[in-house]
């Protein structure tokens, strides 16, 4: 990746003081967060664990139905059309035994503690790791793709965040907009304001073409695949650091095995991240999109043939340039005696090292940058990127 | 208590549109509110309240800051404008027993089950539109009450805490129970006792569904209830219990499921349930069948993390978006001292200087926000249509009983004050301004800065005054 021009670039803004859109160099960063701790084992399935069939009778994933990975991994099935592609094509790389050390086992608190990128204990609001990666790369073209701010983007870097699947038509005008942000000179949300009004300008400015088309379209493309494809033409664009969420993952009842509930959602989900590598062009090449979750699920099936909250989880990271087709970072053999508190996967690979190799690799960024995006990590290069 | 709260259940279901008197408790010691003033009762008025309007107002000022509070603090029964009051007693779900709708609703569920072919995809379509016709009629019913209820602190209370024990009505049948959730467990109970509303909610099908304890058994546990039951409705999630004490509450909770045949919607199941002692936050739990659900919830609800969690909660949503710790302090105090007596928990709250001080400066969430605006708008006036309300709702995040996650919709200024966020409400501030044919009372705005008024000068219409008004940054607080 241009990691030498850009930094060249990056450095030339800093002189100029003051904040415009980023270099057409930066790399692109694509944040997803599946939000409810998606069953990371029947994602990429431990095809060579006998403990993983004795204990999931009901929702494991055949060896036979997995989509080849390697000699102990297996792919889910529904992601046949969309992921295994781009896992064949290098492009996608998975990491196991991913996680936090929060054991709280709590959506929230972990969720919270993710996105806030603190050490644990004594952790503080006021910036999420997202937010703080935006203030060091020094370019305003952060955005969410949520109707809310997400708490990983929350912080002192300006962020504009907007639903994709309500943007529509405004009625209210330049003049009225203009005269709203007067209004709000001097207050305490005069910035949200500005930026408000102009990622909303933005939006409809790279948008406007595809809704035109889209109008005249009789069947509506599935939720996620449409808005999966306006974060590309989005991210094609101005933006160069974003975030989406996507919900849906909490199978506590019924989650089903090669077929069923959290098949369904794998496929919506995979056939939307295709879509969005396919949508990117000749800018998936300097793209990366990592794929995080809270936490994954109990190792073994619960009565009622669905999972509960665990611990590790499987991360994702795919892009043109990724270094993928394998299954990268800290790993051990899945058994009942590797299982931690003899329930879930356990934490090898830290999200902190993790994410901070790869913002270290595509940006260039020194121990001293890394430690202000994650204080007191030491980072872990995995070389996927 | 389960028994009688399940007994005064079934009274009331015969008329549903009255609201039970609170059992007899400790009298509330009248506010004292030195120094009143029409400011201060108009900056009470818009944070006990869906927002100030002509009669709210009159209300205030008629008996003074402290009497008002006193009185929202204990509601005696009220009337609805006629022609709100008539569109709700002609709702389905005021009509008929909760029991005979999940009764027919599941005959239907079954019928499209076992349709043909060609039948299926109809039926199926017909069980889906009765399911959103009901949720429809609940949030049509609480926008109404909201909007118009003289009884304003149990119309905000009551949305409280359907936000505190909130359920996602998208999952199975609960958009056939969320309006007998929020009839019958909740909003009877929004200034009753905690425990109270805890055991109503706990037995609520609503719940039971959402949080998928109707699955839970015997030998086939699901923890999903019961953790969320100590992180979300008790403890807080710092509130010191354990990956054990989720298992022990999973146990007592097997056997609580639904009835569709008839009659109250869930029950007990005693052969699923797990019978065998527990140990619970300490305490030991004797296998009891049905009983030992009061034995758990009495633990819980009177257990001092709960008392500061919920104080904590009520705070943030009447007071500050950082809690001040000694306010969440004396509130807890209060709360274990009255066995969770909510009113009284209210009134230490608004007794005290950092509520006063607080008065202007809280950041409306978008339900808030619009309510505000549409009250100002209408007052006593009808509503025309309840749809595009709730559709301005969804567009800013905030949909009635559509919550997907159990931990209820934020409270803070941080949630909602994005750029996307401030874009959409200037959006919905449009729709409304522009439907009000002359200007909005300014005497009920909240005191506008210099920016403001200088700018609200440049309006080039009525309605564009009214889009200012709505969009400036004093209305967006309370």
């Amino acid at each position: 990746m241009n990691r030498r021009s850009f930094l060249a670039s990056t450095l030339g803004l800093m002189a100029c003081g003051r904040l415009v859109a980023a270099p057409a160099s930066m790399p692109r960063f694509l944040l997803v967060f599946l939000r409810g701790g998606y069953d990371a084992a029947n994602v990429l399935v431990p095809v060579s664990s006998a403990y993983y069939y004795e204990v999931r009778p009901n929702i494991g994933v055949p060896k036979e139905a997995a989509l080849p990975v390697d000699a102990d991994w297996g792919l889910h099935p529904a992601l046949a059309q969309s992921l295994h592609p781009l896992y064949l094509r290098r492009e996608l790389a998975l990491i196991p035994f991913a996680g936090t050390d929060d054991t709280s086992r709590s959506h929230f608190e972990t969720q919270d503690s993710i996105e806030l990128g603190q050490p644990l204990g004594g952790r503080s609001y006021a910036s999420g790791f997202m937010n703080r990666l935006a203030a060091e790369l020094g370019a305003r073209s952060a955005i969410s793709f949520t109707n809310q701010l997400p708490v990983a983007f929350r912080g002192e870097a300006q962020v504009a965040n907007v639903a994709l699947n309500a943007v529509g038509r405004t009625a209210v005008d330049a003049r009225q907009s203009a005269l709203i942000a007067e209004m709000y000179k001097g207050s305490s949300l005069g910035a949200q304001v500005n930026e408000g009004f102009a990622a909303r300008d933005n939006v409809m400015r790279d948008l406007g073409e595809e809704m035109v088309a889209a109008s005249r379209n009789a069947v509506a493309p599935r939720a996620f695949e449409a808005q999966a494809k306006r974060i590309a033409r989005l991210m094609r664009g101005d933006y160069r650091l974003g975030f989406v969420d996507v919900g849906g993952w909490d199978t506590h009842v019924g989650e089903g095995g090669t077929t069923g509930v959290l098949a369904t959602r794998l496929e919506e989900l995979g056939r939307g991240l295709g879509a969005f590598s396919e949508s990117m062009g000749d800018a998936w090449r300097d793209t990366v999109v990592v794929v995080i979750s809270e936490f994954g699920r109990t190792f073994r099936e619960n009565g009622n043939r669905g999972t509960d909250h665990g611990h590790g989880t499987v991360y994702w990271v795919m892009g043109g340039a990724v270094r993928g087709g394998r299954v990268a970072g800290e790993q051990m053999r899945v058994a009942r005696e590797t299982l931690f508190q003899d329930r879930d996967y356990p934490v090898l690979n830290d999200y902190r090292a993790v994410l901070g190799g790869i913002f270290a690799r595509l940006y260039g960024l020194d121990a001293t940058q890394l430690a202000r995006i994650f204080p007191q990590a030491k980072s872990r290069d995995l070389a996927v990127v | 208590m389960g028994r009688t709260l399940a007994l005064a259940a079934v009274f009331l279901a015969a008329c549903a549109s009255t609201p039970p008197q609170a059992p007899s408790r400790a009298a509330l010691e009248p506010i004292a509110w030195p120094g009143d003033s029409a400011a201060t009762e108009l900056a009470v008025l818009n944070r006990v309240s869906w927002g100030a309007n002509r009669s709210s107002y009159a209300d205030i000022a008629r008996v003074g800051t402290g009497a008002w509070l006193d009185a929202q603090l204990r509601p005696a029964a009220t009337a609805l404008p006629p022609d709100a009051q008539a569109a709700i007693d002609k709702m389905t779900i005021s009509q008929r027993p909760i029991g005979d709708i999940v009764a027919e609703i599941d005959e239907q569920r079954r019928a499209f089950r076992n349709a043909s072919a060609e039948d299926r995809k109809a039926e199926r379509q017909a069980y889906q539109q009765e399911l959103t016709r009901l949720a429809r009629e609940a949030q049509t019913r609480m926008l109404l009450r909201a909007l118009y209820s003289p009884n304003q602190l149990q119309e905000e209370m009551t949305w409280f805490w359907m936000n505190h024990f909130s359920v996602f009505q998208q999952k199975g049948p609960i958009r056939a129970l969320v309006g007998d959730y929020e009839e019958r467990a909740i909003r009877p109970n929004a200034l009753g006792r905690f425990r109270d509303l805890l055991g109503a909610s706990a037995r609520h099908p609503a719940m039971l569904v959402f949080l998928d304890n109707a699955r839970n058994s015997a030998g086939r546990l699901n923890e999903n209830y019961a953790r969320e039951l100590m992180e979300l409705h008790t403890l807080g999630v710092d509130g010191g219990y354990t990956q054990r004490d989720v298992e022990a509450l999973a146990q007592v909770l097997t056997g609580w499921s639904l009835n569709f045949a008839g009659g109250e919607p869930s029950r007990f199941y005693p052969r699923r349930h797990d019978n065998r002692d527990k140990e619970l936050l300490g305490s030991t739990i004797r296998g009891n069948g049905a009983q030992e659900l009061d034995h758990a919830l009495d633990l819980l609800a009177r257990h001092a993390s709960t008392a500061r969690f919920v104080s904590r909660k009520l705070t943030m949503f009447f007071v500050r978006d950082d809690p001040p710790m000694e306010l969440v302090s004396a509130m807890a105090r209060t709360f274990s001292a009255t066995d969770g007596d909510i009113a009284q928990v209210l009134r230490t709250m608004f007794a005290s200087p950092a509520f006063r001080a607080s008065l202007g400066t809280k950041f409306k969430d978008p339900l808030q926000y619009t309510l505000s605006a549409l009250r100002l708008a209408l007052d006593q006036r009808p509503l025309p249509d309840a749809l595009p309300v709730l559709g301005a709702l969804a567009r800013m995040g905030e949909p009635l009983y559509a919550r997907a996650t159990p931990d209820g919709y934020p409270l803070t200024r941080t949630d909602w004050a994005s750029p996307g966020q401030l874009a959409t409400r200037f959006e919905i501030a449009r729709g409304i301004a522009y439907r009000v044919p002359t200007r909005l009372p300014l005497e009920l705005a909240p005191p506008l800065g210099d920016a403001t008024r200088d700018t609200l000068a440049k309006a080039s219409s009525p309605q564009e005054w009214n889009l200012l008004l709505l969009s400036s940054p004093e209305f967006m607080h309370r």
